[in-house]
Order: C-alpha cells, then sequence, then structure tokens
C-alpha cells in the first residue's frame, strides 16, 4: 500500500515535473481571455487541436500558390528557386529511401499540420502572418499534393490535415529524454 | 550620436584648439610624469550619457558563414564575436554574437507594449507586462550562447571565423519556474514551445524538465536592458543548449505532451537518433584565443596562452593545454571560477622556444564528458578521418592552432 502511493510521486519526479496542486504564490500577471488565447496561439501541434475553421484545395493551393508569389523563391512548380525546394527532384520509388529525396517540407514532415503551421507562420516572406486561414489550407494542399501525398481532390480542413498519413511515418529520430547533469549522448565519443 | 563624434575628433586633432584654450596637461608636467601628454577628449553630451571606447580600440563582430550582415536590403543574418581580442569571460553586449532563424530584420519593440502569455497544459494561463516581470524575484546568472552553426573548418583564417558564434553575458530575470508555478502546471505536461514575436515567429519545443531546472526569462544583459539584437525587450534562456533555443522577442510559451513539431523542430529532424542527441545539449568546447590564427608573435620568449571553456554539460572542471602538437598535456589555471553553462577564462604560462610546433587545449566539464579530437570523433562515427570529414551535430573539436617559426599563427585545420 504504501509503495503504490509514493510511486506516482516518483514518477513525477522523475519526468522532471513536480506535482504543482497549489495556487499562485505572487499573484502578478493578468488572467487572459479565451478569445485572447486563441487569438495569440499559432502553435499547431500533431492533433490540430488548435487548427482555426476554414478549407482549402489542391487547385485552390496553386492559384494561391501564383498569386501570392511564391514562384518568385520557390520557383514555378516548386524546384527552380532560390529558397529552400518545395518538391523532390528524386522521384519515389522502391529502392528509395525517404530521407534520401532531399530536405522538402511538405514531403519530409513528419506531420501534415507542421507544414501548416510552417507556412501560417513563415511565409510569404515579409508578408508573414497575412495569409488567411483557407489560403494556408489551399497551400497545405497543393504543396502536399505536387510531392504526391495526398490525392488531388483532396479537401483540406481542421479535421481532415491531422489525418494526412505522411510519408516518413514514424522513421525518425525523437530527441532523448532530458536529464539535467547528464551527458547529451552517453559513451560519446569514446 | 554617430554624426557629432567626428566633430569631437576633429577638435582633438588640432592643435590649434589645444593650445587656444585651457592647458589640458601641456605645459607644466608635475612630478614623475612624462613631458610628452597624450591628447584629450573632450567631453560631449553623447560621450557623457553613453560612453563610448577608445578609438584606438577597433575590435568588431564580422558576418559568419559566407552571407554578409546586414544585406542589400537591410536584413540581418549571422554575425561572429571577435574572441582573438576578448579578455575574461563577459562579451560585450555591442560584440555578442547575433544569430536570426533567416536574414530578418530586428523587432523595434516598445516595452510598455510587450507581453508575455503563458497558457496551455496550465491551471491558470497569464499574461506578463514587462513591469509584472520585474516585480518578481530576479537571478542574474553568467550563460553562454553558442550558435549550432559555430563550426571550424579548414578555410577559417581566425578564431573569430571558427569559433566566434559563441559568447558570454550576464544575463538578470526570472526563473521559468518561478512563471510556471504561479500558472500551475497540469499533470501530463511534458514539453513547452517557446515562441518570440519576431517575423517567423520562430517556435521551439523545449522539455518542460529543462523548463523547470534552469531556464530564465531575461531582460537585463551585463548590468542593463538586452540589446534589440538580443531580444529586447525579452529573452528565453535555455543554459547550455543550442542558440535557436534561446527565443528572443519572447511572446508566449504553451505547456504541452508532446512534441509540436513546430518551425524550429522541423529544422531539427535527423535521422539518426546519436545525431538527434548531439544536436540539442552543447558538448564540452574549448578554444585558445591568444595566440591564435592570424596573430603574430613578435618573437621566442614567454607567453601568457589564454582561452574559453564552456559545455551544456555543467561547469567547466578542468582545461588541459599542449605546446608540443598533442603529445603532452599541461594543466591550465583557471581566472575566476567555473560558473554552469558560462565561458570560463583559462592560462597556461608557455616559453616559446622559437620552433614550429602546434597549440592545443581541451575541457572536461563537471560531469565528466570530455572534448574530443576530430580523429576520436571520425573513429565514433567508424568514417574516416580525412578532408571530407565533418563534425555529426554541434562541432566541439579541438582546435589546433598552428605557430610558424616566424611567429605567424594560422588554423591547424587547414
Amino acid at each position: 500500500m504504501g509503495t503504490r502511493r509514493v510511486l506516482p510521486i516518483a514518477f513525477a519526479v522523475l519526468m522532471g515535473v513536480p506535482a504543482l496542486a497549489q495556487g499562485p504564490t505572487y499573484g502578478v500577471g493578468r488572467t487572459p481571455s479565451v478569445e485572447e488565447i486563441r487569438a495569440w496561439d499559432i502553435s499547431i501541434g500533431p492533433t490540430g487541436e488548435e487548427l482555426p475553421p476554414g478549407r482549402g484545395t489542391v487547385k485552390e493551393g496553386a492559384l494561391v500558390y501564383r498569386a501570392k508569389g511564391c514562384a518568385g523563391c520557390h520557383g514555378a512548380t516548386g524546384i527552380e528557386g532560390t529558397s529552400p525546394n518545395l518538391k523532390s527532384k528524386i522521384p519515389a520509388g522502391p529502392n528509395v529511401e525517404l530521407w534520401d529525396r532531399g530536405r522538402i517540407l511538405p514531403l519530409r514532415a513528419p506531420f501534415a499540420t507542421t507544414v501548416w503551421d510552417y507556412i501560417n507562420r513563415a511565409m510569404p516572406l515579409n508578408r508573414e502572418g497575412t495569409l488567411t486561414a483557407d489560403e494556408v489550407y489551399a497551400l497545405t494542399a497543393f504543396l502536399l499534393y505536387i510531392n504526391d501525398v495526398i490525392p488531388e481532390e483532396t479537401v483540406l480542413d481542421a479535421q481532415s490535415l491531422p489525418k494526412v498519413k505522411m510519408p516518413i511515418g514514424d522513421r525518425y529520430a525523437s530527441l532523448p529524454e532530458w536529464k539535467p547533469r547528464t551527458p547529451r549522448l552517453k559513451g560519446y565519443p569514446e | 550620436m554617430g554624426s557629432k563624434r567626428p566633430a569631437r575628433r576633429e577638435f582633438l586633432k588640432s592643435g590649434a584648439a589645444l593650445a587656444s584654450g585651457f592647458t589640458l596637461g601641456a605645459a607644466a608636467p608635475a612630478i614623475g610624469q612624462t613631458s610628452a601628454s597624450p591628447a584629450m577628449i573632450k567631453g560631449d553630451k553623447d560621450y557623457i550619457a553613453y560612453g563610448a571606447r577608445s578609438r584606438f580600440v577597433t575590435s568588431v563582430r564580422i558576418a559568419h558563414g559566407g552571407r554578409p550582415s546586414p544585406d542589400a536590403f537591410g536584413l540581418v543574418f549571422h554575425v561572429a564575436a571577435p574572441l582573438q581580442d576578448s579578455v575574461g569571460v563577459i562579451t560585450p553586449s555591442s560584440l555578442h554574437f547575433v544569430g536570426t532563424t533567416r536574414g530578418s530584420y530586428i523587432p523595434d519593440i516598445d516595452p510598455r507594449e510587450h507581453r508575455l502569455m503563458i497558457h496551455g497544459m496550465v491551471d491558470r494561463p497569464l499574461t506578463f507586462t514587462m513591469e509584472d516581470l520585474k516585480r518578481l524575484p530576479s537571478v542574474t546568472r553568467l550563460h553562454f550562447i553558442e550558435c549550432a552553426g559555430n563550426r571550424s573548418s579548414r578555410r577559417a583564417k581566425t578564431v573569430q571565423e571558427t569559433h566566434g558564434m559563441t559568447s558570454c553575458a550576464e544575463w538578470t530575470g526570472v526563473l521559468l519556474s518561478v512563471l510556471l508555478k504561479e500558472c500551475g502546471l497540469k499533470g501530463g505536461a511534458s514539453w513547452f514551445v517557446a515562441e518570440g514575436s519576431e517575423e517567423v515567429k520562430g517556435a521551439s519545443s523545449i522539455p518542460l524538465a529543462k523548463g523547470m531546472d534552469d531556464c530564465l526569462v531575461a531582460y537585463g544583459m551585463n548590468g542593463e536592458a538586452l540589446r534589440p539584437q538580443q531580444g529586447f525587450p525579452l529573452r528565453l534562456m535555455v543554459p547550455g543548449f543550442e542558440g535557436i533555443f534561446h527565443s528572443k522577442y519572447l511572446r508566449r510559451i504553451k505547456v504541452v505532451d508532446r512534441y509540436y513539431m513546430n518551425y524550429n523542430d522541423y529544422g531539427h529532424l535527423d535521422q539518426d537518433a546519436k545525431v538527434a542527441a548531439l544536436d540539442y545539449q552543447i558538448g564540452p568546447k574549448s578554444v585558445i584565443t591568444f595566440p591564435s590564427a592570424g596573430q603574430q608573435l613578435p618573437g621566442k620568449g614567454f607567453y601568457e596562452i589564454s582561452g574559453l571553456a564552456w559545455s551544456g554539460g555543467g561547469a567547466i572542471k578542468q582545461v588541459e593545454v599542449s605546446t608540443d602538437g598533442g603529445k603532452k598535456w599541461n594543466k591550465a589555471e583557471f581566472k575566476g571560477t567555473p560558473q554552469r553553462m558560462a565561458h570560463t577564462r583559462f592560462a597556461y604560462q608557455w616559453n616559446w622556444d622559437g620552433k614550429e610546433t602546434e597549440l592545443l587545449s581541451r575541457c572536461t566539464d563537471e560531469i565528466g564528458q570530455v572534448q574530443p579530437s576530430r580523429e576520436q570523433i571520425a573513429k565514433y562515427w567508424n568514417k574516416p578521418f580525412d578532408a571530407t570529414f565533418s563534425v555529426p551535430g554541434l562541432d566541439n573539436s579541438i582546435q589546433p592552432w598552428r605557430i610558424a617559426t616566424d611567429g605567424s599563427v594560422t588554423n591547424g585545420h587547414a
């Protein structure tokens, strides 16, 4: 019985997250409203729970790509620009490893939400934050389509986007659990 | 300010001005003074309000990585600190290295308008003004920040080029743990996403355990407010982690239960778990700053070899210096007490016999990690050690400096 009560606490300490069922100590700071938080929260995680309403298709995305000047930096088909390529130059094949097809965001990203978050946050250059939710859904659809991740008729919205299966699957390294005062990689480089 | 300074200099250069006015120490030397008195700097408003260094001190930062800063559009990319001229452990704020996610303009933020929001898996989301943050208990700590791209190469000609993307300052602010406790963490919370207010709103996922251990929400740097290039008015310090985690212009912290794979996280995506581990907490690293490549020794004789050591694993425990290309290693002395995740100044007294040799330094941190040579690293990865070898993850390998018989110092990797 005694062990059972201790274990959850020990677990919490191990995870580095102390149990903090307590009130504020200083009472400094203001409580933001739900709307305020929603307006500020542009971090779209893998579950997509933060995604705003809206929708976009591949065809619409192709139009947005031209209209917003994406081609100016990334090239007409995503490979001719001076900025990072948005489409792999190396075709998929039975003996072609995804990691060898280049550092292509809409191909290599582990989640489609990462592509949405990236465009919404950081594009277009010098006009960041000006795209509408519909435009970001449409661009995401277009970029996933030109990399053969989704079929042409796909409509992306807050429900369908997190369900897109990215080709990388789980073939990428997760970061090791971080603990204070611990070597970054045990045994390196001996 | 810049437009006024030349006027002052002209005044100083003008002997007539000196002669006509007060005798600024020129006429009757007191006993023990030389008769040749230096020129004088006349005070002006700016000089009194916010001093300037001597016009004879010309040490400056340089663009790093082959991309101009500023570029033709005024964008700032990466800028390296002149470590070859450094003394002590603090990098002056004006010379602190700068990194931006991609070439960017520097946000010009009115601190009265700035807010930090903490939300997500917390009992009480809170928004803090700068005034709020300054009411809370503060800490002041020395910490280095190093860019992941701080990599030595065969082409680099000076220590500024090989190692200039690290700097160390005294940071003042509130421990993130204080703020997180004020909000109350919910069970299951394991990561947080830190976000800045620059143009890309760069976001990084950081282990909550790190956030509760020693992260700092800093508003002060070297005794004054942060500089705009360093995130004014607020930046996150993640001591010992790669520079990119130290979010500038910090506006939001979201407590979550998983790795969020947002903007900067995608940049960290690795295939190999070992490389991923090395792209995170910085390993033990040291470099000799004097004598270093590009400098010239006037002749044989005594020199105090001086350098910097640091580690993301904690405080530096030991530094060794070799003056014979790595055959014999000698214990270096510390100038001051090594601090956790801070530059530590080391020194070794050396009599140069005038013969060609190679100077090296290596360090050990408080958790026993030892700075490796490139050869050791190549062996670890089972790769041939040749010109094509590139150190995976952040390069913390030993830097050799070659001393030629004429006293010239060059990069030992070249």
